[in-house]
């Protein structure tokens, strides 16, 4: 039974991961908490859903949705954080918020607000383990989050396109006369979280097989949780924050009642932000963020 | 006054107390997203003193919010050691924290919400909110208005001309957290209704942009955010579902070409200059 929830835990923390990996990337280098990325994560969902209800087969509505995705990443990107800068840092929250809203309620016009069922890709495909039961779909998924934030971290540490942005998250100013692009690069780093958050999203379709214009908000806000509790700004610090969230939620939702969620989840957040505010895998913040 | 007109109003005033309860924070540069939970405080704790104890409203209602503001005050010190996004993050986390005790508490009635016996007619609210604002406007001609705003501009400068930085902003954050107590209390005697789930991060997140929108500058901008954020999306009821689509829109191309908010203190300026001229 714990063995069993812990693995149940441990594929939720996959999800949680990307999100948290998503949100990383915009705050740790460009120091924007860029909150239509719950909601790019539901267009992930949504949207292979809808593709997949008109007739597309699973791979290419899933290619449909992240290529929407990316593609609303760069107006955010254009309306939300372009011209803001130099100006207050709490405005860019403002605008990015007014694109979850904006996407939440494109969705709810095109399908409604009910949740819709997610057709099953791999049904009943479940590899027994002793008596555990771990499902196929939910174990790609575990191994694609995995292999997607090594490659990531391996990019960002070892090749000249990840030294550029790790140069911009460093210093701004510094990476503008060292000749880096960053009118260029800024867009990227956007376009690469949107892809994040909406695999994200199409990964719990896939394993939760439920989909709803709402769908966004419950993860995106566990995913910021994971990021800060993993220290923010570090990419293993948000699966190790996305495994720990993961784990914690459902976790409580099986021993102690699922009313309690929220009370184990963001208490452990609040305790991680007093106790130890750089989280569990940060560096000691240098600067301001925000 | 139709029933319709009256519904709209109430949730105007409510909305505008929420948002001098974020404001007051904001003022001196901290971003509450609790802002809920605190509210939930006032709100449970004084349909708890009304129901059980038979307190009265008037007397009810201040206590919820003082509880709050102690809530605030208690929690704010060690909240407050960290700083920006860090901040943000702890006051949403305690926000959803406190929604989730109250959704716990079996002597409030948990999950299944808790009637309050008690009811604050509409002008009741109107005048609590006019008081709310009055308050704000006096607030900000004082000393303590000041030190915020300088708190906010530079905390290191603040701190060098004797300003208690740190004591600013402890007061700032449990002010907010009373007046948002207050607002919470009266909610729940307004509807004579409370429930958890009311309380939640939307709310939160939701009074933010309000107060964001209208301008943090001047003292005016949280009543203008509220105003504009709830009589807009009523106004455009006639396109029905499009409405909030359309909102937003207009919030993202809004932000994008005004960031400092609607109302400003240059904006001030030049009325009283055109005043002048006159």
């Amino acid at each position: 039974m714990l063995a069993q929830q812990i693995v149940n835990g441990l594929m939720l923390g996959a999800i949680y991961m990307l999100v948290a990996v998503a949100f990383t990337l915009a705050i740790g280098v460009l120091n924007f908490l860029n909150f239509s990325l719950p909601g790019l994560f539901m267009v992930g969902g949504m949207l292979a859903f809808g593709l997949m209800k008109a007739g597309w087969p699973f791979l290419i509505a899933a290619a449909g949705a992240l290529a929407a995705a990316a593609f609303v990443s760069l107006l955010v990107e254009r309306f939300a954080y372009r011209p803001m800068q130099g100006g207050d840092p709490e405005v860019p929250l403002v605008s990015s918020l007014g694109f979850l809203v904006l996407l939440e309620n494109l969705m709810l016009i095109q399908y409604g607000s009910d949740q819709q069922a997610f057709p099953a890709l791999l049904p009943d495909l479940n590899i027994r383990l002793g008596g555990l039961v771990i499902g196929i779909a939910q174990l790609i998924s575990l191994a694609l989050s995995l292999g997607l934030v090594t490659f990531l971290s391996w990019y960002l540490s070892s090749t000249a396109g990840g030294r550029r942005i790790r140069t911009v998250a460093e210093n701004r100013e510094t990476a503008l006369l060292m000749g880096i692009d960053i009118s260029r690069l800024v867009p990227q780093l956007f376009i690469a979280s949107a892809l994040l958050a909406a695999l994200a999203g199409i990964l719990f379709a896939v394993n939760y097989q439920q989909v709803s214009p709402f769908m966004g908000e419950g993860v995106g806000f566990k995913g910021v949780a994971a990021m800060i509790v993993g220290g923010m700004g570090s990419i293993w610090g948000a699966v190790l924050g996305g495994l720990v969230i993961g784990l914690a939620e459902v976790l409580s939702i099986s021993f102690i009642g699922a009313d309690v969620v929220n009370i184990s989840v963001y208490g452990l957040l609040l305790l991680i932000l007093i106790v130890r505010p750089q989280g569990l895998m940060g560096r000691a913040a240098s600067r301001e963020k925000l | 006054m139709s029933g319709y007109l009256t519904g709209v109003l109430v949730v105007l005033a409510f909305n505008v107390i929420a948002a001098y309860a974020v404001y007051l924070p904001l003022a001196a540069g901290q971003l509450n997203l609790g802002i809920a939970g605190f509210m939930a405080i006032g709100a449970y704790a004084s349909a708890f003193l009304t129901n059980e104890y038979m307190w009265p409203m008037w007397a009810a209602i201040p206590l919820g919010a003082g509880l709050a503001g102690l809530v605030g005050l208690l929690i704010g010190v060690p909240v407050l050691r960290t700083h920006g996004i860090y901040l943000a993050m702890a006051t949403f986390a305690l926000g959803q924290v406190i929604s989730a005790v109250f959704l716990n508490l079996e002597v409030v009635g948990g999950a299944a919400g808790y009637p309050v016996t008690d009811y604050a007619g509409p002008y009741v609210v109107y005048a609590a909110a006019a008081g709310v604002v009055v308050l704000m406007l006096l607030v900000s001609r004082t000393r303590f208005a000041l030190c915020l705003t300088a708190v906010k501009s530079d905390a290191t400068v603040a701190d060098l001309l004797g300003v208690s930085v740190r004591g600013m902003k402890v007061a700032a954050f449990a002010l907010g957290a009373a007046v948002a107590g207050f607002g919470g209390g009266l909610y729940a005697h307004h509807y004579s209704f409370v429930e958890a789930q009311h309380f939640n991060v939307l709310l939160s997140v939701f009074t933010v942009l309000y107060v964001l929108f209208g301008g943090t500058q001047t003292v005016w901008g949280p009543l203008v955010g509220a105003a504009f954020f709830t009589l807009v999306p009523e106004l455009l009821r006639a396109s029905d579902q499009w409405r909030y689509a359309l909102f937003a829109v207009f919030i993202i191309l809004f932000m994008a070409v005004r960031p400092q908010g609607l109302v400003t203190s240059s904006l001030f300026r030049l009325f009283r200059r055109k005043a002048e001229a006159a």
